[in-house]
């Protein structure tokens, strides 16, 4: 069992040394093949061990590889930790990462082929990087891979190098990464100098005994982390901008994956979360104010893929609505049903980019599903999820999410319902603006529209799928007694969550209603307002405000990074060349200076030396008999 | 006679005698001027060994160090002044005068 | 005999260098340099209480000076840098000729001696012996064979660094004085500060730190360095940077520390404040450079001061982050330099805005920088990354001071800041497109390519499997912690 653990994680790093090392003479097939065929097997080993670990009665198994880093009592093991939540994790890691990567093969066949072959060779990092860090058994080891994804999100943001401001866009990825990242290491350092250890079962058991300040310090720390990997309020800005990379990088990286870390670095937490209501309450309370202003900003929108990409951002906040409402097992089943709709609705989107040969602007698009009609039904399917209509996967998990909200405050219900109504709408502009209606495109464009091949249609097929039926697997108690599976997976690790604690069946039922009601209304509002007449002007008034994104990115620039460089040049201009140089300098400067002024003593004059003489011989007489006691 | 008006004179010659030495620009009237200085030194020591022999009445060699001292130090003067006279003879056969002003050879 | 082997065999090296013909003088120090990184594997490979790795015998009776050299932990693992640095050094410029090629290599061999000696000196007398030995030759090499301002920017580095060796050399001799029997081997040094009272080892540390703070260097100490890494030739710039500011940190681990640690506690947060300072202060300015020698100059600035600051911590862990985070930067440091020495040799500008879009042309180069710039900002799974873990984790562990928490935040900082102005150069300097100048280059090849790969293999191994680095520190750790000065609890 142990070897089979590590070859999870080892697989990928093999794709990525062959893919890497022999980059110049790999022909594009066989580098497609080793890319997405070990992670082929790296799921197909991650279902034998997920058959163990459904058993009932499983303990969590710990996986020492070797001793990483030893100082006196602080032993930090290169350690994998399989419990049932990392074990989710890795399937939806390696499931929805080899559709993504069997769709790359055929949408980036446009590379070279050392170019292609560079492609499979990051992917395949990242989704090593990604696997450490759901299998670390300690917070190093998720630091390990924590930092690994940000490191693979800016090479293939990058991926497209000569453009330099896909460059600048993933610099700042991985800059506004860094911030978080300093959150995280001081909880980490907080938590050594605590407890002594940062492996999970010793901080986790050890936890009640430290004060609720302590405990309340280092969550809140690590949600800072959280905050710059899962692109919430304050840090998000990055992640619109991270759309430059190929979309099925977008797709694995910046939907379904790595965004995700930060939710499950809280799920795993939990214990600590737990001990800390207030670092909860400030979790609860990101999460609805970046649901809410991302929402906004996505109606208005006309990149299909910015559209996608703050409605990821969206998404994100509901999980952290989740967690900070202490609703775990919901949060990580939305991770689960987002990452199925929403590498779908990239995927989808970049077989409609595909088809539009590159074009991105959904105002150039339009009446599209008579032309791909796999990819418009898959996608159709995608909004439908995420929108939140029952049966599909999205109504489940947001619904027990909104449950919980409720639970603990109704006002974060409202937000929570506010924000399915807005994602509701602007996803179902965006599905009515790109496939209803007429084609708005140029005629080239409508001669090269066809639907995508085969091994790009088959992952929507199966993505679609996974979005319609995926939520069953964790339909709520109300239904139907012992229904939910995933609660009663997770349960023996994030504990089971009991719904009928404090609301009735009747309070859940209406809940739910309302919301689906008004989700639905407003999808029939956009579909039928959007397909009639799709939104080409240029929004005024509140709309610019909400087009240009409520101006973050322009007040960062101001408040952060102009003054920063302002005084970077103060210090190099002024301190440096002026003020220490100068001292030093000045000091060599004084030395001639004084050396030139007592040059003049050496006058040759005779009378000057006796001169001289004298005072001397004064002087000492002076000190000998008046000053010395 | 007090020893003061001893110490008086002995002062005002040599403070005239450093005087001459500082200002003058003829070396031979340095000369001079480093003799008095030495003189004023010699009037001052020969004073105070007959100050010594007058207070002490027991011991007959009581303040007999000045007087010996005195005797070295002409003894010094004479010398320094021959081998003085020949440097300022040497200094005249190369710059015809003996203006001390005219020595800055050694300025850098 | 191992330690006399490691400074007789370059010695004699460098002193037969000066007499052979132009040509045969790389391959000569090439040689030399092997066999030097033979005998220090050799000795790394004995077990730590053996006796040949020391070495003493009377130097200058009426001073009661030996020469006393021995090979510990803290030594060990300098003495490997070094023992690896050379050969990377001389091989990564191969193909530089240059005038009077002899002088050169041969000064080369006797700095290494300096170095290694340094490293080595287990005598007050010989350690400033070693420290001065290993100035001179380096002051030849910049002012002969630098750039244009080269005499003004060296002759500023050699005073500077002279005064400050004059000032420990002060306070060696004042300490000299107060040893109990009267002699300068370390162990009556380590002794001594039991008769030396509060008051006196204050300035007497701080007349030492001057020494050690101008070679690290440390805020405000620093504005020697970025000129003359800018004037020297880049072989040069790698000797220093590389090894030469080690062994201000190790002068502090080994000299200052242990000999007068009230005086490291009291002053502990001020020389602590400066470093943070300096971190800063360096990463700030790195970010406006346009000069690729200044920026790598500045970086280096802001990494030395954190290993100062971790010193100061008094902690098991900041201690073992200092002695393996001094191995990773001579690594990183030169495999920086390397690349920036093949960049000026094919475009003959350093000017980070005359460049760009390098990874066209240079797929290799660029792989290859990216992987130590990434090792650079401490990205986990390289060297750095264990170094910085540990000495994070030791300053904020530190009981010396009641700031540990201001400090680790305000020195964490600069883990975004290096970031920032390191992926700023590799965005300008490698992608985007390629200009007038830089369409006609080639990427690294052959031995170039291979010594790269050879540092990144370095990087990683170090990253991945750090134990038995740091396991060849312990008995100097243990050493240092049980003569430090710990606030009583």
């Amino acid at each position: 069992m142990n070897t089979l653990i590590c070859l999870v994680s080892l697989l990928p790093l093999i794709g990525f040394l062959l893919n890497g090392l022999f980059r110049k003479s790999m022909p594009k097939a066989l580098a497609g093949i080793i890319g997405s065929g070990t992670i082929l097997v790296s799921f197909i080993i991650t279902l034998v061990i997920f058959v163990q670990v459904k058993k009932e009665g499983f303990e969590p198994i710990t996986v020492n590889l070797f001793p990483f880093i030893t100082s006196d009592t602080l032993k930090i093991g290169f350690s994998f930790l399989i419990d049932p939540l990392s074990t989710l994790f890795m399937l939806i890691i390696t499931g929805v990462g080899f559709l993504i990567h069997w769709y790359s093969t055929s949408y980036m066949h446009e590379e070279s082929a050392p170019d292609y072959a560079k492609y499979f060779c990051y992917l395949n990092l990242f989704v090593f990087f990604m696997l450490l860090l759901v299998m670390g058994a300690n917070y190093v080891i998720l630091f390990i891979g924590w930092e690994g994804v940000g490191l693979c999100s800016y090479l293939l943001i990058g991926y497209w190098f000569k453009n330099l401001d896909y460059g600048t866009a993933a610099k700042k990825a991985f800059v506004m990464n860094r911030i978080g990242d300093l959150g995280f290491l001081i909880a980490l350092f907080a938590l050594i100098s605590q407890f002594g250890s940062v492996n999970f079962d010793e901080v986790f058991s050890k936890a009640p005994t430290a004060s609720t300040q302590f405990i309340t310090c280092v969550t809140l720390l690590l949600f800072i982390g959280a905050t710059g990997k899962s692109a919430q309020i304050p840090l998000y800005t990055w992640l619109p901008d991270a759309m430059a990379g190929p979309t099925p990088v977008s797709a694995l990286i910046h939907a379904a994956t790595m965004v995700t870390a930060g939710i499950y670095m809280v799920a795993r937490s939990h214990v600590l979360y737990n001990l800390a209501p207030f670092s909860q309450t400030v979790v609860a309370v990101i999460g609805s104010a970046t649901i809410i202003l991302a929402a906004t900003i996505a109606v208005k929108q006309n990149d299909i893929k910015k559209v996608l990409a703050y409605s990821t951002v969206s998404q994100l906040g509901y999980m952290f609505l989740g967690l900070g409402v202490g609703a775990y097992t919901e949060a990580v089943f939305h991770v689960m049903t987002h990452a199925f709709f929403k590498a779908l609705l990239f995927l989808g989107a970049g077989s409609v980019i595909h088809a539009m040969s590159g074009e991105q602007d959904i105002r150039s698009m339009g009446g599209l599903k008579k032309y791909l009609p796999i990819t418009h039904i898959t996608f159709l399917l995608g909004c439908l999820a995420i929108a939140g209509i029952p049966p599909f996967s999205g109504f489940f998990s947001k619904d027990e999410i909104l449950t919980a909200a409720y639970e603990r405050n109704p006002v974060y219900y409202i937000v929570g319902v506010a924000g399915a109504m807005l994602t509701a709408f602007y996803m179902f502009r965006l599905y009515a603006t790109t496939f209803l209606g007429g084609f708005r495109g140029t005629e080239k464009q409508q001669h090269h529209l066809h639907e995508s091949p085969g091994a790009m249609t088959i992952p929507l097929i199966a993505l679609a799928i996974l979005a319609t039926v995926g939520g069953f697997l964790g339909i709520p108690e109300v239904f139907a007694k012992n229904s939910n599976w995933l609660g009663h997976f997770l349960g023996p690790v994030l504990g089971e969550h009991a719904p009928e604690a404090s609301i009735s069946v009747s309070t859940e039922w209406m809940l739910m209603g309302v919301s689906t009601v008004l989700a639905a209304s407003m999808v029939i509002y956009a579909w039928g307002r959007f397909s009639k007449k799709p939104e080409l002007d240029t929004p005024r008034g509140i709309g610019k405000w909400m087009a240009d994104k409520w101006y973050v990115d322009e007040i960062y620039q101001a408040l952060i990074v102009r003054p920063l460089k302002a005084f970077s040049g103060f210090l190099d201009n002024v301190m440096e060349k002026g003020v220490i140089d100068g001292v030093v300098n000045g000091t060599g400067r004084l030395v001639q200076y004084s050396s030139r002024q007592l040059r003049y003593l050496q006058s040759g004059q005779v009378g000057g030396y006796v001169l001289l003489m004298v005072i001397g011989i004064i002087a000492l007489f002076v000190v000998q008999l008046f000053l010395r006691k | 006679m007090p020893i003061n008006y001893y110490i008086f004179l002995a002062i005002a010659l040599f403070c005239i005698g450093v005087a001459g030495v500082l200002t003058r620009r003829n070396a031979i009237i340095i000369f001079m001027c480093v003799e008095l200085m030495l003189n004023a030194v010699n009037l001052l020591l020969i004073a105070f060994s007959k100050m010594h022999h007058a207070e002490v009445a027991t011991d007959p060699n009581a303040g007999i160090n000045g007087q010996i001292f005195v005797f070295f130090i002409m003894v010094v003067a004479a010398a320094e002044v021959s081998v003085g006279l020949a440097i300022i003879a040497m200094l005249y056969r190369n710059t015809h005068s003996v203006d001390v002003n005219f020595l800055n050879r050694l300025k850098h | 005999m191992v330690p006399v082997l490691l400074i007789g065999i370059p010695l004699l090296g460098g002193l037969i260098g000066f007499s052979l013909k132009d040509i045969a003088a790389k391959g000569w120090s090439l040689l030399i340099s092997l066999l030097v990184l033979a005998v220090i594997l050799f000795g790394i490979s004995l077990p730590s209480e053996s006796s040949s790795l020391l070495f003493n015998v009377p130097w200058m009776g009426s001073l009661n000076s030996h020469f006393a050299i021995g090979l510990d932990g803290t030594g060990k693992i300098l003495c490997l840098l070094t023992a690896i640095a050379f050969p990377v050094i001389f091989i990564s410029t191969w193909s530089e000729t240059y005038a009077r090629a002899k002088n050169f290599y041969s000064l080369m061999l006797l700095s290494l001696t300096g170095l290694l000696g340094v490293f080595l000196a287990a005598d007050a007398l010989l350690f400033y012996f070693f420290w001065e030995l290993a100035l001179i030759p380096v002051y030849f090499l910049a002012s002969q064979w630098g750039g244009e301002k080269r005499i003004a920017a060296t002759f500023k580095f050699f005073i500077y660094t002279f005064l400050g060796s004059l000032m420990m050399l002060v306070a060696i001799i004042y300490i000299y004085f107060h040893t109990r029997d009267h002699s300068f081997s370390r162990n009556s040094f380590y002794n001594a500060h039991l008769l030396i009272q509060g008051e006196t080892q204050s300035w007497l540390f701080w007349l030492m730190f001057v020494a050690f703070a101008v070679k690290m260097p440390i805020f405000p100490f620093h504005t020697w360095q970025p000129d003359t890494y800018e004037q020297a030739p880049t072989a040069v710039t790698m000797v220093l940077s590389g090894v030469m500011v080690k062994m201000g940190v190790f002068g502090v681990l080994r000299w200052l520390a242990p000999v007068l640690p009230l005086g490291t506690y009291l002053w502990g947060d001020t020389v602590s404040t400066l470093c943070i300072i300096g971190m800063i202060y360096a990463s700030l300015i790195a970010m406006r450079q346009n000069d690729l020698k200044r920026l790598v100059a500045y970086s280096s600035i802001a990494h030395m001061g954190l290993m100062c600051l971790a010193i100061f911590a008094t902690t098991r862990a900041g201690l073992e982050g200092v002695n393996i985070q001094m191995f990773n930067h001579g690594i990183n440091i030169i495999g920086l330099w390397i690349i920036v020495y093949l960049i000026e040799k094919q475009f003959g500008t350093r000017k980070i805005s005359e460049l760009g879009g390098l990874a066209s042309t240079a797929p290799v180069l660029t792989m290859m920088m990216v992987v130590i710039t990434l090792a650079n900002v401490a990205l986990p799974l390289t060297n750095a990354f264990i170094g910085e873990f540990l000495m994070f984790t030791g300053i904020f562990l530190s009981k010396a001071t009641s700031y540990n928490v201001v400090f680790t935040v305000t020195a964490a900082i600069t883990v975004i800041l290096s970031a920032v102005y390191m992926l700023n150069m590799i965005q300008r300097v490698f992608y985007g497109e390629t200009n007038a100048l830089t369409a006609r280059g080639i990427d690294a090849r052959g031995y170039e390519k291979w010594i790269l790969a050879l540092l990144v293999v370095i990087i990683l191994a170090v990253g991945v499997y750090p134990q038995p680095l740091i396991r060849l520190t312990e008995d100097s750790v243990n050493l240092l912690l049980s003569k430090m000065f710990t606030r009583p609890t």
